[in-house]
């Protein structure tokens, strides 16, 4: 049977991995190259690299740091960041990533998701979502969280998944960074809306959260987090462990 | 040395990458001669199997193939690379492999229940069924990645491993010297990487 993911992911700025709490407020945490071969070998079943860059240096920056970590990192790599035409995909795809995550770059022009998808292939791209209630509904925020676009969640991410997206990331604004553990009620609405892999991302702070996150909702795929294994608050190995012994199937 | 094959199909940066790392040199070619002298080929493949069949046929590279296959020259198939050894696939209709292994590439969907996501994407376990070289480091279930809506089926004794999803998935084959795994061996970490080490030690 297919395990449950546990995926660390690396938010880069000028070529240095970084995590904010609740999107606000960066502190530097380490080489993104060091930091995935340790993910790596510590057994994590995929890994995020998120390109929070505005410039066009940082750009080029991430591209080599890209490459170095393809070339020497073997599970699977997810790219997101700066992702806004079928040429960004390009792009990182030939750097090594394996699949990559569109956000804003969706919200913008909705067409990048059915190109992508017909270029690449439904299992290439992957649809992240930073999504909050506002007045008691789900909205789609865009730039990083900072811009309510109205639109409501659920019937994006399904007009997303029916263009090609082949995996949803849910990223829960309200519970990021809290560590007070997953949304599950706004995980069960996504999971219950599409028939693509979900993975939870936003407000794991133990291992008990991931536990709780998986016996919950049995149809979630996988569990994102930053922080939280960046400094070794959770370490993967024991994380995964747990998950075993509490029943979850699980790669050791 | 280990030619991959280039027919325009896929992203070969990780696959090339991987041999590197296990200190084995790899080149991408899609000239003839260079894949004919070869000490053992990958033939790798994302993507629809129509698609990968007309361009290995429009490259000519499908000749190129079946030669190195009479040969003896140590052949992997992964992935869409895999299916495209056996005689047909049904993806969309009819299409006509390679017919170096016996079987057919066939939906998921007509074996596995409702309910189960497809494709089959993620890590799953290896059940062996079969002593073959290139697994001659890989334990009963050694976890490998996968991503795939499509399976090789009625493979007959070519099975070396199947994988567990509401059904058993062909997950690695073996005739002879042509060898295929459905799973991404460049995507599976050091099981993964011990797999393509002991294909590296395969010889004529």
């Amino acid at each position: 049977m297919i395990t449950k993911r546990i995926i660390p992911c690396l938010d880069v700025k000028d070529g240095r991995v970084v995590k904010g709490v609740n999107f606000k407020g960066l502190g530097d945490v380490a080489s993104p190259v060091e930091l995935a071969k340790f993910y790596s070998s510590a057994g994590a079943d995929e890994l995020v690299f998120y390109d929070i860059t505005a410039s066009a240096e940082g750009r080029a920056l991430f591209t080599d740091i890209l490459v170095e970590t393809a070339k020497s990192v073997f599970i699977p790599l997810t790219v997101g960041g700066g992702i806004n035409s079928v040429r960004d995909f390009d792009r990182v795809l030939k750097c090594g990533a394996d699949k990559v995550s569109v956000n804003s770059g969706a919200i913008r022009d909705p067409s990048i998701v059915s190109e992508a998808a017909k270029l690449y292939g439904d299992q290439c791209v992957v649809l992240s979502a930073d999504i909050a209630r506002v007045d008691g509904a789900f909205r789609v925020f865009a730039k990083g969280g900072r811009e309510n676009t109205g639109m409501e969640a659920i019937e994006w991410i399904k007009r997303c998944v029916e263009n090609g997206a082949g995996e949803i990331v849910v990223n829960s604004i309200d519970t990021d960074g809290v560590k007070r553990g997953f949304d599950f009620e706004m995980l069960k609405a996504v999971s219950d809306a599409v028939s693509v892999p979900v993975i939870a991302s936003g407000g794991a702070g133990c291992i008990e959260d991931f536990i709780t996150l998986f016996k919950t909702l049995p149809k979630v795929d996988a569990g994102l987090a930053a922080s939280i294994f960046h400094f070794g608050e959770v370490s993967i190995k024991d994380l995964k462990e747990k998950m075993a012994e509490a029943g979850i199937p699980v790669r050791l | 040395m280990t030619v991959i094959i280039d027919y325009g199909v896929g992203n070969l940066f990780s696959l090339k990458s991987s041999f590197a790392s296990i200190g084995e040199e790899a080149a991408v070619s899609r000239d003839e001669k260079t894949i004919l002298s070869a000490d053992r080929v990958i033939l790798p493949g994302v993507g629809a199997f129509s698609d990968a069949a007309a361009k290995l046929r429009e490259t000519r590279l499908d000749r190129t193939v079946k030669q190195l296959a009479e040969d003896g020259v140590p052949l992997m198939g992964i992935c869409l690379g895999m299916q495209l050894l056996f005689d047909k696939s049904y993806e969309y209709g009819e299409h006509e492999g390679l017919g170096l292994i016996k079987g057919s590439v066939r939906p998921i969907a007509d074996v596995i229940p409702k309910g189960l996501k497809i494709p089959h994407i993620g890590w799953n376990a290896l059940d062996i069924k079969k002593e073959c070289p290139i697994f001659k480091k890989i334990k009963n279930g050694d976890f490998v990645y996968f991503v795939h809506s499509y399976y090789a089926a009625d493979c007959g004794d070519s099975v070396v491993a199947t994988s567990e999803y509401g059904a058993p998935l062909t997950a690695a084959v073996s005739s002879g010297n042509v060898f295929g795994c459905q799973f991404h061996p460049e995507k599976s970490g050091d099981v993964g990487l011990a797999i393509l080490k002991a294909f590296c030690e395969v010889t004529r």
